[in-house]
């Protein structure tokens, strides 16, 4: 496990052919680490029939929503949280 | 159609009401079974153990949790050991979470990738949690989606939007109701609807005693 709650991360901004689980509106923004939760096999590869090793650690990870939404109605206290794999994650600090 | 020549009056009966993915679903099947890698009887089993499950066994964790404060952060801690302690099956998942609801903060859950969902304390999710409307709107405009539901929040109120996007399964732990101090832990249970653990409702309200 590279990162620990209360670390900000930035989500990768790359593109990713085929089968990949991080949305397309958290990339290339930063939050903060809720939790650490244990490793799972990796559905990049596993959606192709490969084995999905080595497992990936996963976070939950919490962004303010004018960080993600720039013009979010609600407010300014709300926050989304998204599970990701640490493969996904940059250091933000 | 031209065949169709008894008297009495129909439309033409189509399979008009099935989504293009149940044919492709089909297909999968077949082809799965062909290969050996399923059976029918795997898809029957899992048919089964879905249909079989229903948000009373949710209902039954949070009402504990609600008349018991050490369940209640046995609940917060490891949700998929305290539905074992009940002796409800907590899925497949090997993390399951609950969140709780307070005066200050509400939980909601999406799946905006696909429909995750914690069936096994929940049963099949419903229709429109799989929708797209649902999906994008739920993360973009989530206090519009949950006005549309009939929940207001307040300003002060912090808003957290889950999108369980891996592995993890998420539960939302309602606020108990006022004026439900007098009722147990199955009349509670009886309260704790569906949607109040997706977060998209309050829990019912109690009837009125009289």
């Amino acid at each position: 496990m590279t990162y620990h709650p209360g670390q900000r991360v930035r989500v990768a901004a790359r593109s990713h052919e085929g089968h990949h689980r991080t949305p397309g509106y958290v990339k290339g923004k930063t939050g903060t680490v809720e939790r650490a939760y244990p490793s799972f096999t990796n559905p990049e590869t596993r959606a192709y029939g490969a084995d999905g090793l080595p497992q990936q650690p996963l976070y939950l990870v919490g962004f303010a929503q004018r960080d993600v939404w720039p013009d979010y109605a609600g407010q300014s206290r709300d926050r989304i949280y998204l599970d990701l794999f640490e493969h996904w994650l940059e250091d933000a600090e | 159609m031209s065949e169709h020549e008894h008297d009495h009056p129909h439309e033409p009966i189509e399979n008009g009401d099935e989504p293009p993915a149940a044919a492709r679903a089909r297909a999968l099947e077949q082809i799965l079974i062909e290969k050996g890698a399923i059976s029918r009887e795997d898809v029957r089993e899992r048919i089964d153990w879905l249909v079989s499950r229903s948000p009373a066994d949710g209902a039954r964790l949070v009402a504990r949790a609600w008349v018991d404060p050490d369940f209640k952060q046995r609940l917060l801690a490891d949700a998929r050991s305290a539905a074992l302690e009940l002796g409800l099956d907590p899925g497949p998942s090997p993390v399951v979470v609950a969140v709780e609801n307070t005066e200050d903060v509400h939980h909601m859950v999406v799946c905006t990738l696909c429909s995750c969902y914690p069936r096994a304390l929940l049963g099949p999710p419903p229709a429109w949690y799989k929708s797209l409307p649902y999906r994008s709107r739920a993360v973009s405009d989530p206090r519009g989606v949950l006005d549309e539901f009939g929940i207001e929040l307040g300003e002060d109120v912090e808003l957290r939007v889950l999108d369980s996007t891996a592995d993890i399964r998420y539960l939302v732990m309602p606020r108990r109701p006022a004026g439900t101090e007098g009722i147990g832990e199955e009349g509670l249970a009886a309260l704790i609807t569906r949607d109040s653990m997706i977060g998209v409702a309050q829990p019912a309200a109690p009837a009125p005693i009289g």
